[in-house]
């Protein structure tokens, strides 16, 4: 298996599923997105991204949450891909 | 003792308080629609309670508005109090977070779940009696919008009893984690046309496409309807009813005298003309009810359908990145919408907006830029023979608010806040609920607004033969004149603009304005101040000395865009 890698929800590919691994923000922002069901240890999976920085709407469980850019990169996912055989 | 009902946003609280109440609270499929208490009362096995319905909220972080007034709500308990938890089965283990917390209240209460519906079709099922084992309190499926279990839940809420849940030493949400994998089963499915639709209007092409179509469709339809019972309804109504009576006593008082000027006006040529008469009696009814009512009726029908089918957050998902160019998030387009009804309720729902920043530029865009149906359905009456003044007035309206916008955000001090707003699925809206709506818009409409009408022709009626507007005339006219182009009559307008602005635009009727300066004065009347009933509402929101600001900001830009559009008409048409 390759090492996991992480990337901002932002540059998620579209229609790609992730684990949340963290969220690199303040109190504040961990509190509002924990909230909304985006907290480290659960799956999301991308259904949307806007172009010029617009918003990303990920699933989350049976909800949709739409995710301002900027937020949306302080979450840390680990994407999950079939991988490729070396 | 009280029931105090507790959720997230968009579960279903106003739905169930209404059934619990029998009250009639708007309910809408966007988080975000109760930013207030509600207060209610039901009967329990004959005594009166008392019923609380407290803003939607996420958690008890007190990390927004509504959930530091639900917080403030909730240390006022009284010992005997009941909390009701509602929640949305279809996301049981997100709205468990707030349930825990809820439950470490240690205060009596009682978890409905809502939307049990929902859930089943979505292939979720929750063991019911499981989990209500698992919390220690009574947890009762419902159908809020259908009625169903709510005698059960009516009966249990003598059950109900403070928590004995502990966490335990484990996370919140470890905790919550461990009771959803207990009591929840998923089944897979397959996705649903509904659904496929819904996350279509997401996407940035095919949202776009959606949202032409949905936006221009409503307009049309706005517009098709409105019209249509103008012309097929009230016009004929009037004119075969109400004229022979009218033209009866105008007759019986032998054409003249004053209450002959106030409550007929003045006939041309032995006809009323409903437009321009100014009477009590013929404008003062005519406008409210067979010009602006119509409208009113096609716009809130419009909207309730947008509101109850769950389009306005995906819409505010699209237009999010257009609308941060302004200084707002896309929940901004919320206000606008409802502004383009009623500035009232516009600069009410200002209160989504998380920040004093965004608040402040949503309420002065929707205050200036933002002209309600009645204004609109006036406006498309009296410049719709120009050929090209609607879509002159109309586009300079759209770019006077995107450039006030660009202005205060650049200037503001402050960042606007990003969007973070839970997209629920598309719900068939329903007809009892789509009609209450609009019947509450129409009652509302008809006795706020329809007196200030009849107050407003009295008025200019008095102003009018006092000389007052004459002298203002003279007053304004450097001003009116030498910037804007406008005859010195038109003050009248303005004037009466402070109170009603759609019978402003009524007042230019008469004077047969030309193509250019019924442009000016349109617009004008538009941006310069807002009507006497946004005023107060304005003020409550945004305190004195945002008021003030605003209004200076109103002032400035109805002479600045009044005066620039005068210009440029003048250079190009003449
Ligand atoms: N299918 C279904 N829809 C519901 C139910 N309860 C509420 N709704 C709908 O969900 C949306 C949100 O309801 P509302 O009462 O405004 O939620 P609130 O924000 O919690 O007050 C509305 O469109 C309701 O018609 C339910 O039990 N089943
Ligand atoms: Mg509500």
């Amino acid at each position: 298996m390759k090492p996991a890698h992480f990337l901002g929800l932002g540059n998620l590919p579209l229609g790609t599923r992730a684990k949340v691994s963290g969220v690199a923000g303040g109190h504040g922002v961990v509190r509002r997105l924990e909230a909304m069901g985006i907290r480290p240890g659960v799956i999301v999976e991308k259904i949307s991204g806007q172009p010029f920085g617009g918003p990303v709407v990920v699933q989350v469980g049976r909800a949709r949450v739409a995710v301002g850019f900027g937020m949306a990169q302080k979450v840390m996912v680990e994407p999950m891909i079939a991988e490729e055989p070396a | 003792m009280r029931l105090i009902m507790v959720g997230h946003p968009n579960v279903g609280k106003s739905a169930l308080f209404n059934r619990l109440t029998g009250a009639r609270v708007v309910v809408s499929n966007y988080p975000g629609t109760t930013v207030e208490f509600t207060r209610g009362v039901m009967r329990l096995v004959g005594r009166r309670v008392e019923v609380l319905d407290f803003p939607g909220t996420y958690s008890l972080d007190s990390s927004c508005k509504a959930e530091e007034v639900v917080l403030a709500g909730l240390e006022e308990m009284a010992p005997d109090d009941v909390l009701l938890n509602v929640v949305d089965s279809t996301n049981l283990e997100r709205n468990l977070g707030l349930t825990l917390q809820l439950l470490s209240l240690r205060r009596p209460m009682l978890v409905a779940l809502n939307f049990w519906d929902e859930a089943q079709h979505t292939g979720v099922s929750i063991d019911a009696p499981a989990l209500e084992q698992r919390l220690g309190v009574p947890c009762v499926p419902v159908v809020a919008v259908a009625g169903l279990g709510i005698r059960t839940l009516v009966e249990r809420i003598r059950e109900s009893r403070p928590s004995t849940y502990l966490l335990n030493g484990r996370c919140r949400w470890e905790a919550v984690g461990e009771i959803v994998r207990e009591v929840q089963t998923l089944r897979h499915r397959h996705h649903t046309w509904r659904e496929r639709l819904g996350d279509a209007s997401l996407q940035p092409f095919t949202g776009a496409a959606i949202a032409v179509v949905v936006l221009g469709g409503s307009m049309a339809v706005v517009h098709w309807v409105g019209e249509g019972l103008i012309e097929g309804v009230c016009e004929p109504l009037f004119v075969r009813m109400w004229t022979p009576a009218v033209l009866w006593l105008s007759t019986h008082w032998g054409n003249e005298g004053w209450l002959h000027d106030v409550l007929i006006g003045t006939l041309t040529g032995g006809e009323i003309n409903y437009g321009e008469s100014f009477g009590l009696l013929t404008t003062g009814l005519y406008v409210p009810l067979a010009v602006i009512l119509p409208y009113v009726f096609a716009f809130y029908s419009v909207l309730a359908v947008l509101e109850d089918s769950g389009y306005l957050p995906r819409l505010a998902v699209l237009a999010d990145r257009l609308m941060h160019t302004v200084g707002l998030h896309g929940m901004g387009v919320i206000p606008m919408l409802l502004g383009m009804g009623c500035n009232v309720p516009g600069a009410l729902s200002c209160r989504i907006m998380e920040s004093e920043r965004e608040r402040f530029i949503a309420s002065a865009l929707l205050a200036i830029g933002v002209p309600c149906m009645a204004q609109t359905a006036m406006i498309v009456g009296l410049a719709g023979r120009y050929p090209l003044a609607l879509p002159i007035i109309f586009g300079s309206l759209v770019i006077i608010w995107f450039a006030l916008g660009l202005l205060m955000n650049r200037f503001l001090p402050g960042e606007s806040p990003e969007i973070l707003v839970d997209v629920p699925p598309y719900r068939r809206p329903r007809v009892r609920s789509l009609a209450k709506k609009v019947g509450m818009h129409l009652t509302w409409y008809l006795r706020e607004a329809v007196p200030f009408v009849l107050l407003g022709v009295l008025l200019a009626n008095l102003l009018y033969h006092l000389g007052v507007i004459a002298f203002a005339g003279r007053l304004a006219a450097p001003v009116v004149g030498g910037v804007l182009g406008l005859p010195a009559e038109s003050v009248g307008g303005l004037l009466i603009g402070l109170l009603r602005k759609d019978l402003a635009v009524g007042m230019l009727a008469p004077l047969d304005l030309p193509f250019r300066q019924t442009v000016v004065a349109c617009v004008v009347l538009v941006l310069y101040f807002p009507c006497v009933a946004t005023l107060p509402v304005l003020l409550k929101e945004l305190g004195s000395r945002q008021m003030l600001l605003a209004a200076a900001i109103m002032i400035g830009t109805a002479l600045a865009a009044g005066g620039i559009l005068n210009l440029a008409l003048w250079a190009t048409v003449g």
